[in-house]
């Protein structure tokens, strides 16, 4: 690693904080003043009357899933029109069933898995009033359930959760789009193409024919960094010049992958008043962060066994960043295609800037563990924490049996049901995640998505799933879409999302009907380095378990054999 | 039913504000502020477009400098990028990595008698993410420069120098690496005149 690789790592760390903190107590401001905007208001009083009432676990849970169920119609049916559609200047075909059901799925659900290459399947239209609505839509969705969450753990004795529009539109209009338009200017100001114009034709200086892609990008890229979606305008992602083309640009996309998520920890201090005990969350997630890019960077700078065989130059220096420069750029270089690569796996972005199946077996090894914890180290807008609070619950919980008392949480205690719901929460979708990669794997139909042979396929087919089942996207792209692949995976992120969502509300549900207790000399303490020591271990031992032996299938052995 | 309606409702203004209105203002905002780069950085000559100073195009003659291999169909294709997804096991790696040595060794030892695969940067023989990756590392500019040189019977001077020039360093002298743009180099070199 180079120093200046690791400044360039510290610095994205203190900037992180330095804007996630305020971020934080803005969006705490945000959720909890009593009064609307003017626009607010008018819009409850266009709703109906009792559309602004506080929503108890269930309703607001139903709220969700009606209007998650009207936008997958409309997007499943944008996509399948779009050829006798408007804004679609390069003639592009309706986009077919599956991949339509699937790409459908993967944008309500927050996910941004791609089965296509957006330049060349979707058009102008799809892209912007299809995915780029629901990356909004779906990333405001996530933050409402967590302010909902939050607020179930900082009431007492009520039923209320608060109201779905009134979040929905506080996150999308005082969150989301403010921070879009920021971002988009910069973008556009790098280079990231935003016009309506169709594909640009040059002749080579060789005389050829080259077709450029362009379209509305910026303010698309802007929103699928920010709300953890990932889905590229290009296929090749934000490895591609258009859609990052600078280090500054590629420095502003990453740090708008973790800038929300990190913030929302500030902000669950800020309403439940326990400063301190977020910060120690905040600290678990970041360590689990800095170990992540502490094993790829060093992984991709040693290179693969192919490189250091062919005899090639990959040390560092004299004009070159060198490494595993397979499937990367050069105005990118390894420091930052690793701490984006563990940035966009923490966060449930999806989004890459160099390809994960090029990596190395311990480099690619270090994106499958992230997906598998549930996407809780930061995690996706507001999913991220609202997953983490499972393990808060089980970490409290195995903290009262050590001790041998009821065990409680900022002054609740916690109960059979938190516990029965939070292990739900937190072990559903790995469950999930490898009953579907054994399926994957023992059918022919499952097969026929594997690129390459081996061992190396089972690492794809694994994280084809994980990676959808979870809500992140990033794919080890080498997995193909079939009807059955796009099916199963369209499955996977229902079930990965609504599940743990609809658990965290139940839980927040339960919580707020309790009464507070005061806290004792007994009280186990989640303010302090034992609890955050105790909080990794408890991610560590449960996901880790879970993923121990298929990783033994995959990267383990794939690293041994060369 | 209450919820649908109202789900209806918010479809219909979100898709207006989200999919519509935001989009239109950034590429209002774009034509007038940023003409060039909202619209592809392409690059002109003599009142054609040649390319885009963000896409790779392909350059095979030797009087060019190369870009980095690319997995694209064609390859540079600048309207459908991919990543190669070759896994770092793989035998086709291997044989690709191989292939390019030979192949980089065989165009430059005639320039440069004592070329050996350990001089070879790794970007020369590695596919890029996009396929389209513009910039090579300086350290593969200057392996190429002596051919560049001895081709264009320009001094190896005037090559580095016009290398040097453009180079893109760091952003702010800090974040990212620094690449050479091909087409901007290429570019540079034809203005030079000569054969």
């Amino acid at each position: 690693m180079s120093g200046q690789g690791i400044s360039q790592i510290v610095v994205y760390s203190a900037v992180l904080i330095a804007l996630g903190y305020p971020l934080g107590l803005w969006m705490a401001r945000v959720y909890t003043r009593e009064r609307g905007d003017v626009l607010e208001r008018g819009i409850f009083r266009l709703l109906g009357r009792k559309s602004s009432d506080d929503q108890d676990w269930k309703s607001y849970g139903k709220t969700v899933l009606v209007f998650s169920v009207v936008f997958t119609a409309l997007l499943y049916a944008i996509q399948r029109l779009q050829g006798h559609l408007f804004l679609n200047p390069d003639h592009l075909k309706g986009v077919s069933p599956h991949i339509a059901l699937n790409t459908t799925a993967s944008f309500v659900t927050n996910t941004n898995w791609q089965y296509y290459g957006g330049e060349y399947t979707m058009s102008y239209l799809t892209q912007m009033a299809g995915l780029a609505v629901q990356n909004f839509v779906s990333a405001a969705v996530g933050m409402a359930v967590l302010a909902a969450v939050v607020r179930g753990i900082a009431r007492r004795s009520t039923s209320g959760l608060g109201n779905f529009w009134r979040d929905l539109y506080r996150s999308l209009f005082y969150i989301l789009l403010p921070l879009s338009i920021v971002l988009a200017l910069l973008l556009i100001s790098q280079g990231v193409p935003q016009t309506f114009h169709a594909h640009a034709t040059a002749t080579t200086l060789q005389g050829a024919h080259q077709t450029i892609a362009r379209g509305p990008a910026a303010s698309q890229i802007a929103i699928k960094q920010l709300g953890t979606n990932g889905g590229g305008y290009y296929n090749s992602n934000s490895a591609v010049p258009f859609e990052n083309p600078t280090g500054w640009s590629n420095f502003l996309e990453m740090l708008a992958i973790l800038l929300i998520p990190a913030g929302q920890v500030f902000m669950f201090g800020k309403m439940v008043a326990a400063r301190r005990h977020a910060w120690v969350v905040f600290a678990a997630m970041f360590a689990m962060f800095a170990i992540g890019v502490g094993v790829n960077l060093p992984a991709e700078q040693h290179g693969s066994q192919v490189l250091r065989s062919s005899g090639v130059n990959i040390t560092q220096g004299h004009g070159q960043s060198g490494g595993n420069m397979v499937d990367k750029e050069v105005r990118l270089g390894l420091a930052d295609t690793a701490t984006w690569t563990v940035a966009t796996s923490d966060a449930s972005n999806g989004s890459v800037n160099g390809a994960f199946d090029a990596q190395t077996a311990a480099g690619g090894a270090v994106p499958l563990v992230n997906l598998f914890v549930g996407e809780v180290i930061f995690g996706g807008v507001g999913s991220g924490l609202y997953g983490m609070f499972f393990y808060i619950l089980i970490a409290v919980f195995i903290a009262g049996l050590m001790v041998g008392r009821t065990p409680e949480y900022l002054g609740k205690k916690i109960e059979a049901r938190e516990i029965k719901i939070a292990a739900l929460g937190a072990l559903f979708v790995p469950t999930m995640v490898l009953v579907m990669t054994a399926v994957a794997i023992v059918t022919k139909s499952g097969l026929a998505s594997v690129y390459n042979h081996g061992v190396h396929g089972f690492t794809e087919t694994l994280y084809a799933y994980d990676s959808q089942g979870n809500n992140n996207g990033s794919a080890f792209a080498g997995y193909g879409a079939t009807s059955f692949s796009a099916s199963l995976g369209a499955v996977a992120m229902y079930f990965g999302r609504f599940v743990p969502l609809l658990a965290a509300l139940a839980l927040a549900g339960s919580l707020a009907q309790k009464r507070i207790v005061p806290a004792s000399a007994g009280t186990f303490r989640t303010d302090g380095a034992t609890f955050g020591v105790l909080l990794v271990g408890v991610i560590v031992l449960t996901a880790g378990l879970m993923i121990f032996p298929a990783l033994t299938l995959g990267p383990i052995v794939e690293g041994l054999m060369h | 039913m209450k919820t649908l309606v109202r789900s209806l409702a918010a479809v219909v203004v979100l898709t207006l504000v989200f999919g519509f209105a935001y989009p239109a203002l950034m590429t209002g905002f774009a034509s007038v502020a940023f003409a060039g780069k909202s619209t592809g950085s392409l690059v002109h000559r003599n009142g054609k477009i040649v390319g885009s100073r963000l896409a790779a195009q392909a350059f095979t003659w030797p009087r060019y400098f190369h870009p980095r291999p690319s997995a694209t169909a064609p390859a540079y294709n600048a309207g459908a990028t991919t990543f190669a997804n070759l896994g770092p096991t793989s035998p086709d790696l291997a044989k690709a990595v191989q292939d390019n040595v030979q192949a980089i060794l065989k165009l430059e030892r005639p320039y440069n008698p004592g070329l050996s695969a350990g001089q070879i940067p790794v970007d020369a023989v590695t596919t890029s993410a996009s396929g389209i990756d513009p910039d090579i590392s300086p350290a593969n500019a200057a392996m190429q420069s002596g051919r560049i040189a001895a081709i264009r019977h320009v001094p190896l001077a005037t090559v580095r120098s016009l290398i040097k020039a453009h180079t893109d360093g760091r952003s702010l002298g800090f974040f990212g690496e620094p690449g050479v743009n091909v087409l901007e180099l290429n570019l540079a070199l034809d203005k030079l005149g000569g054969k």
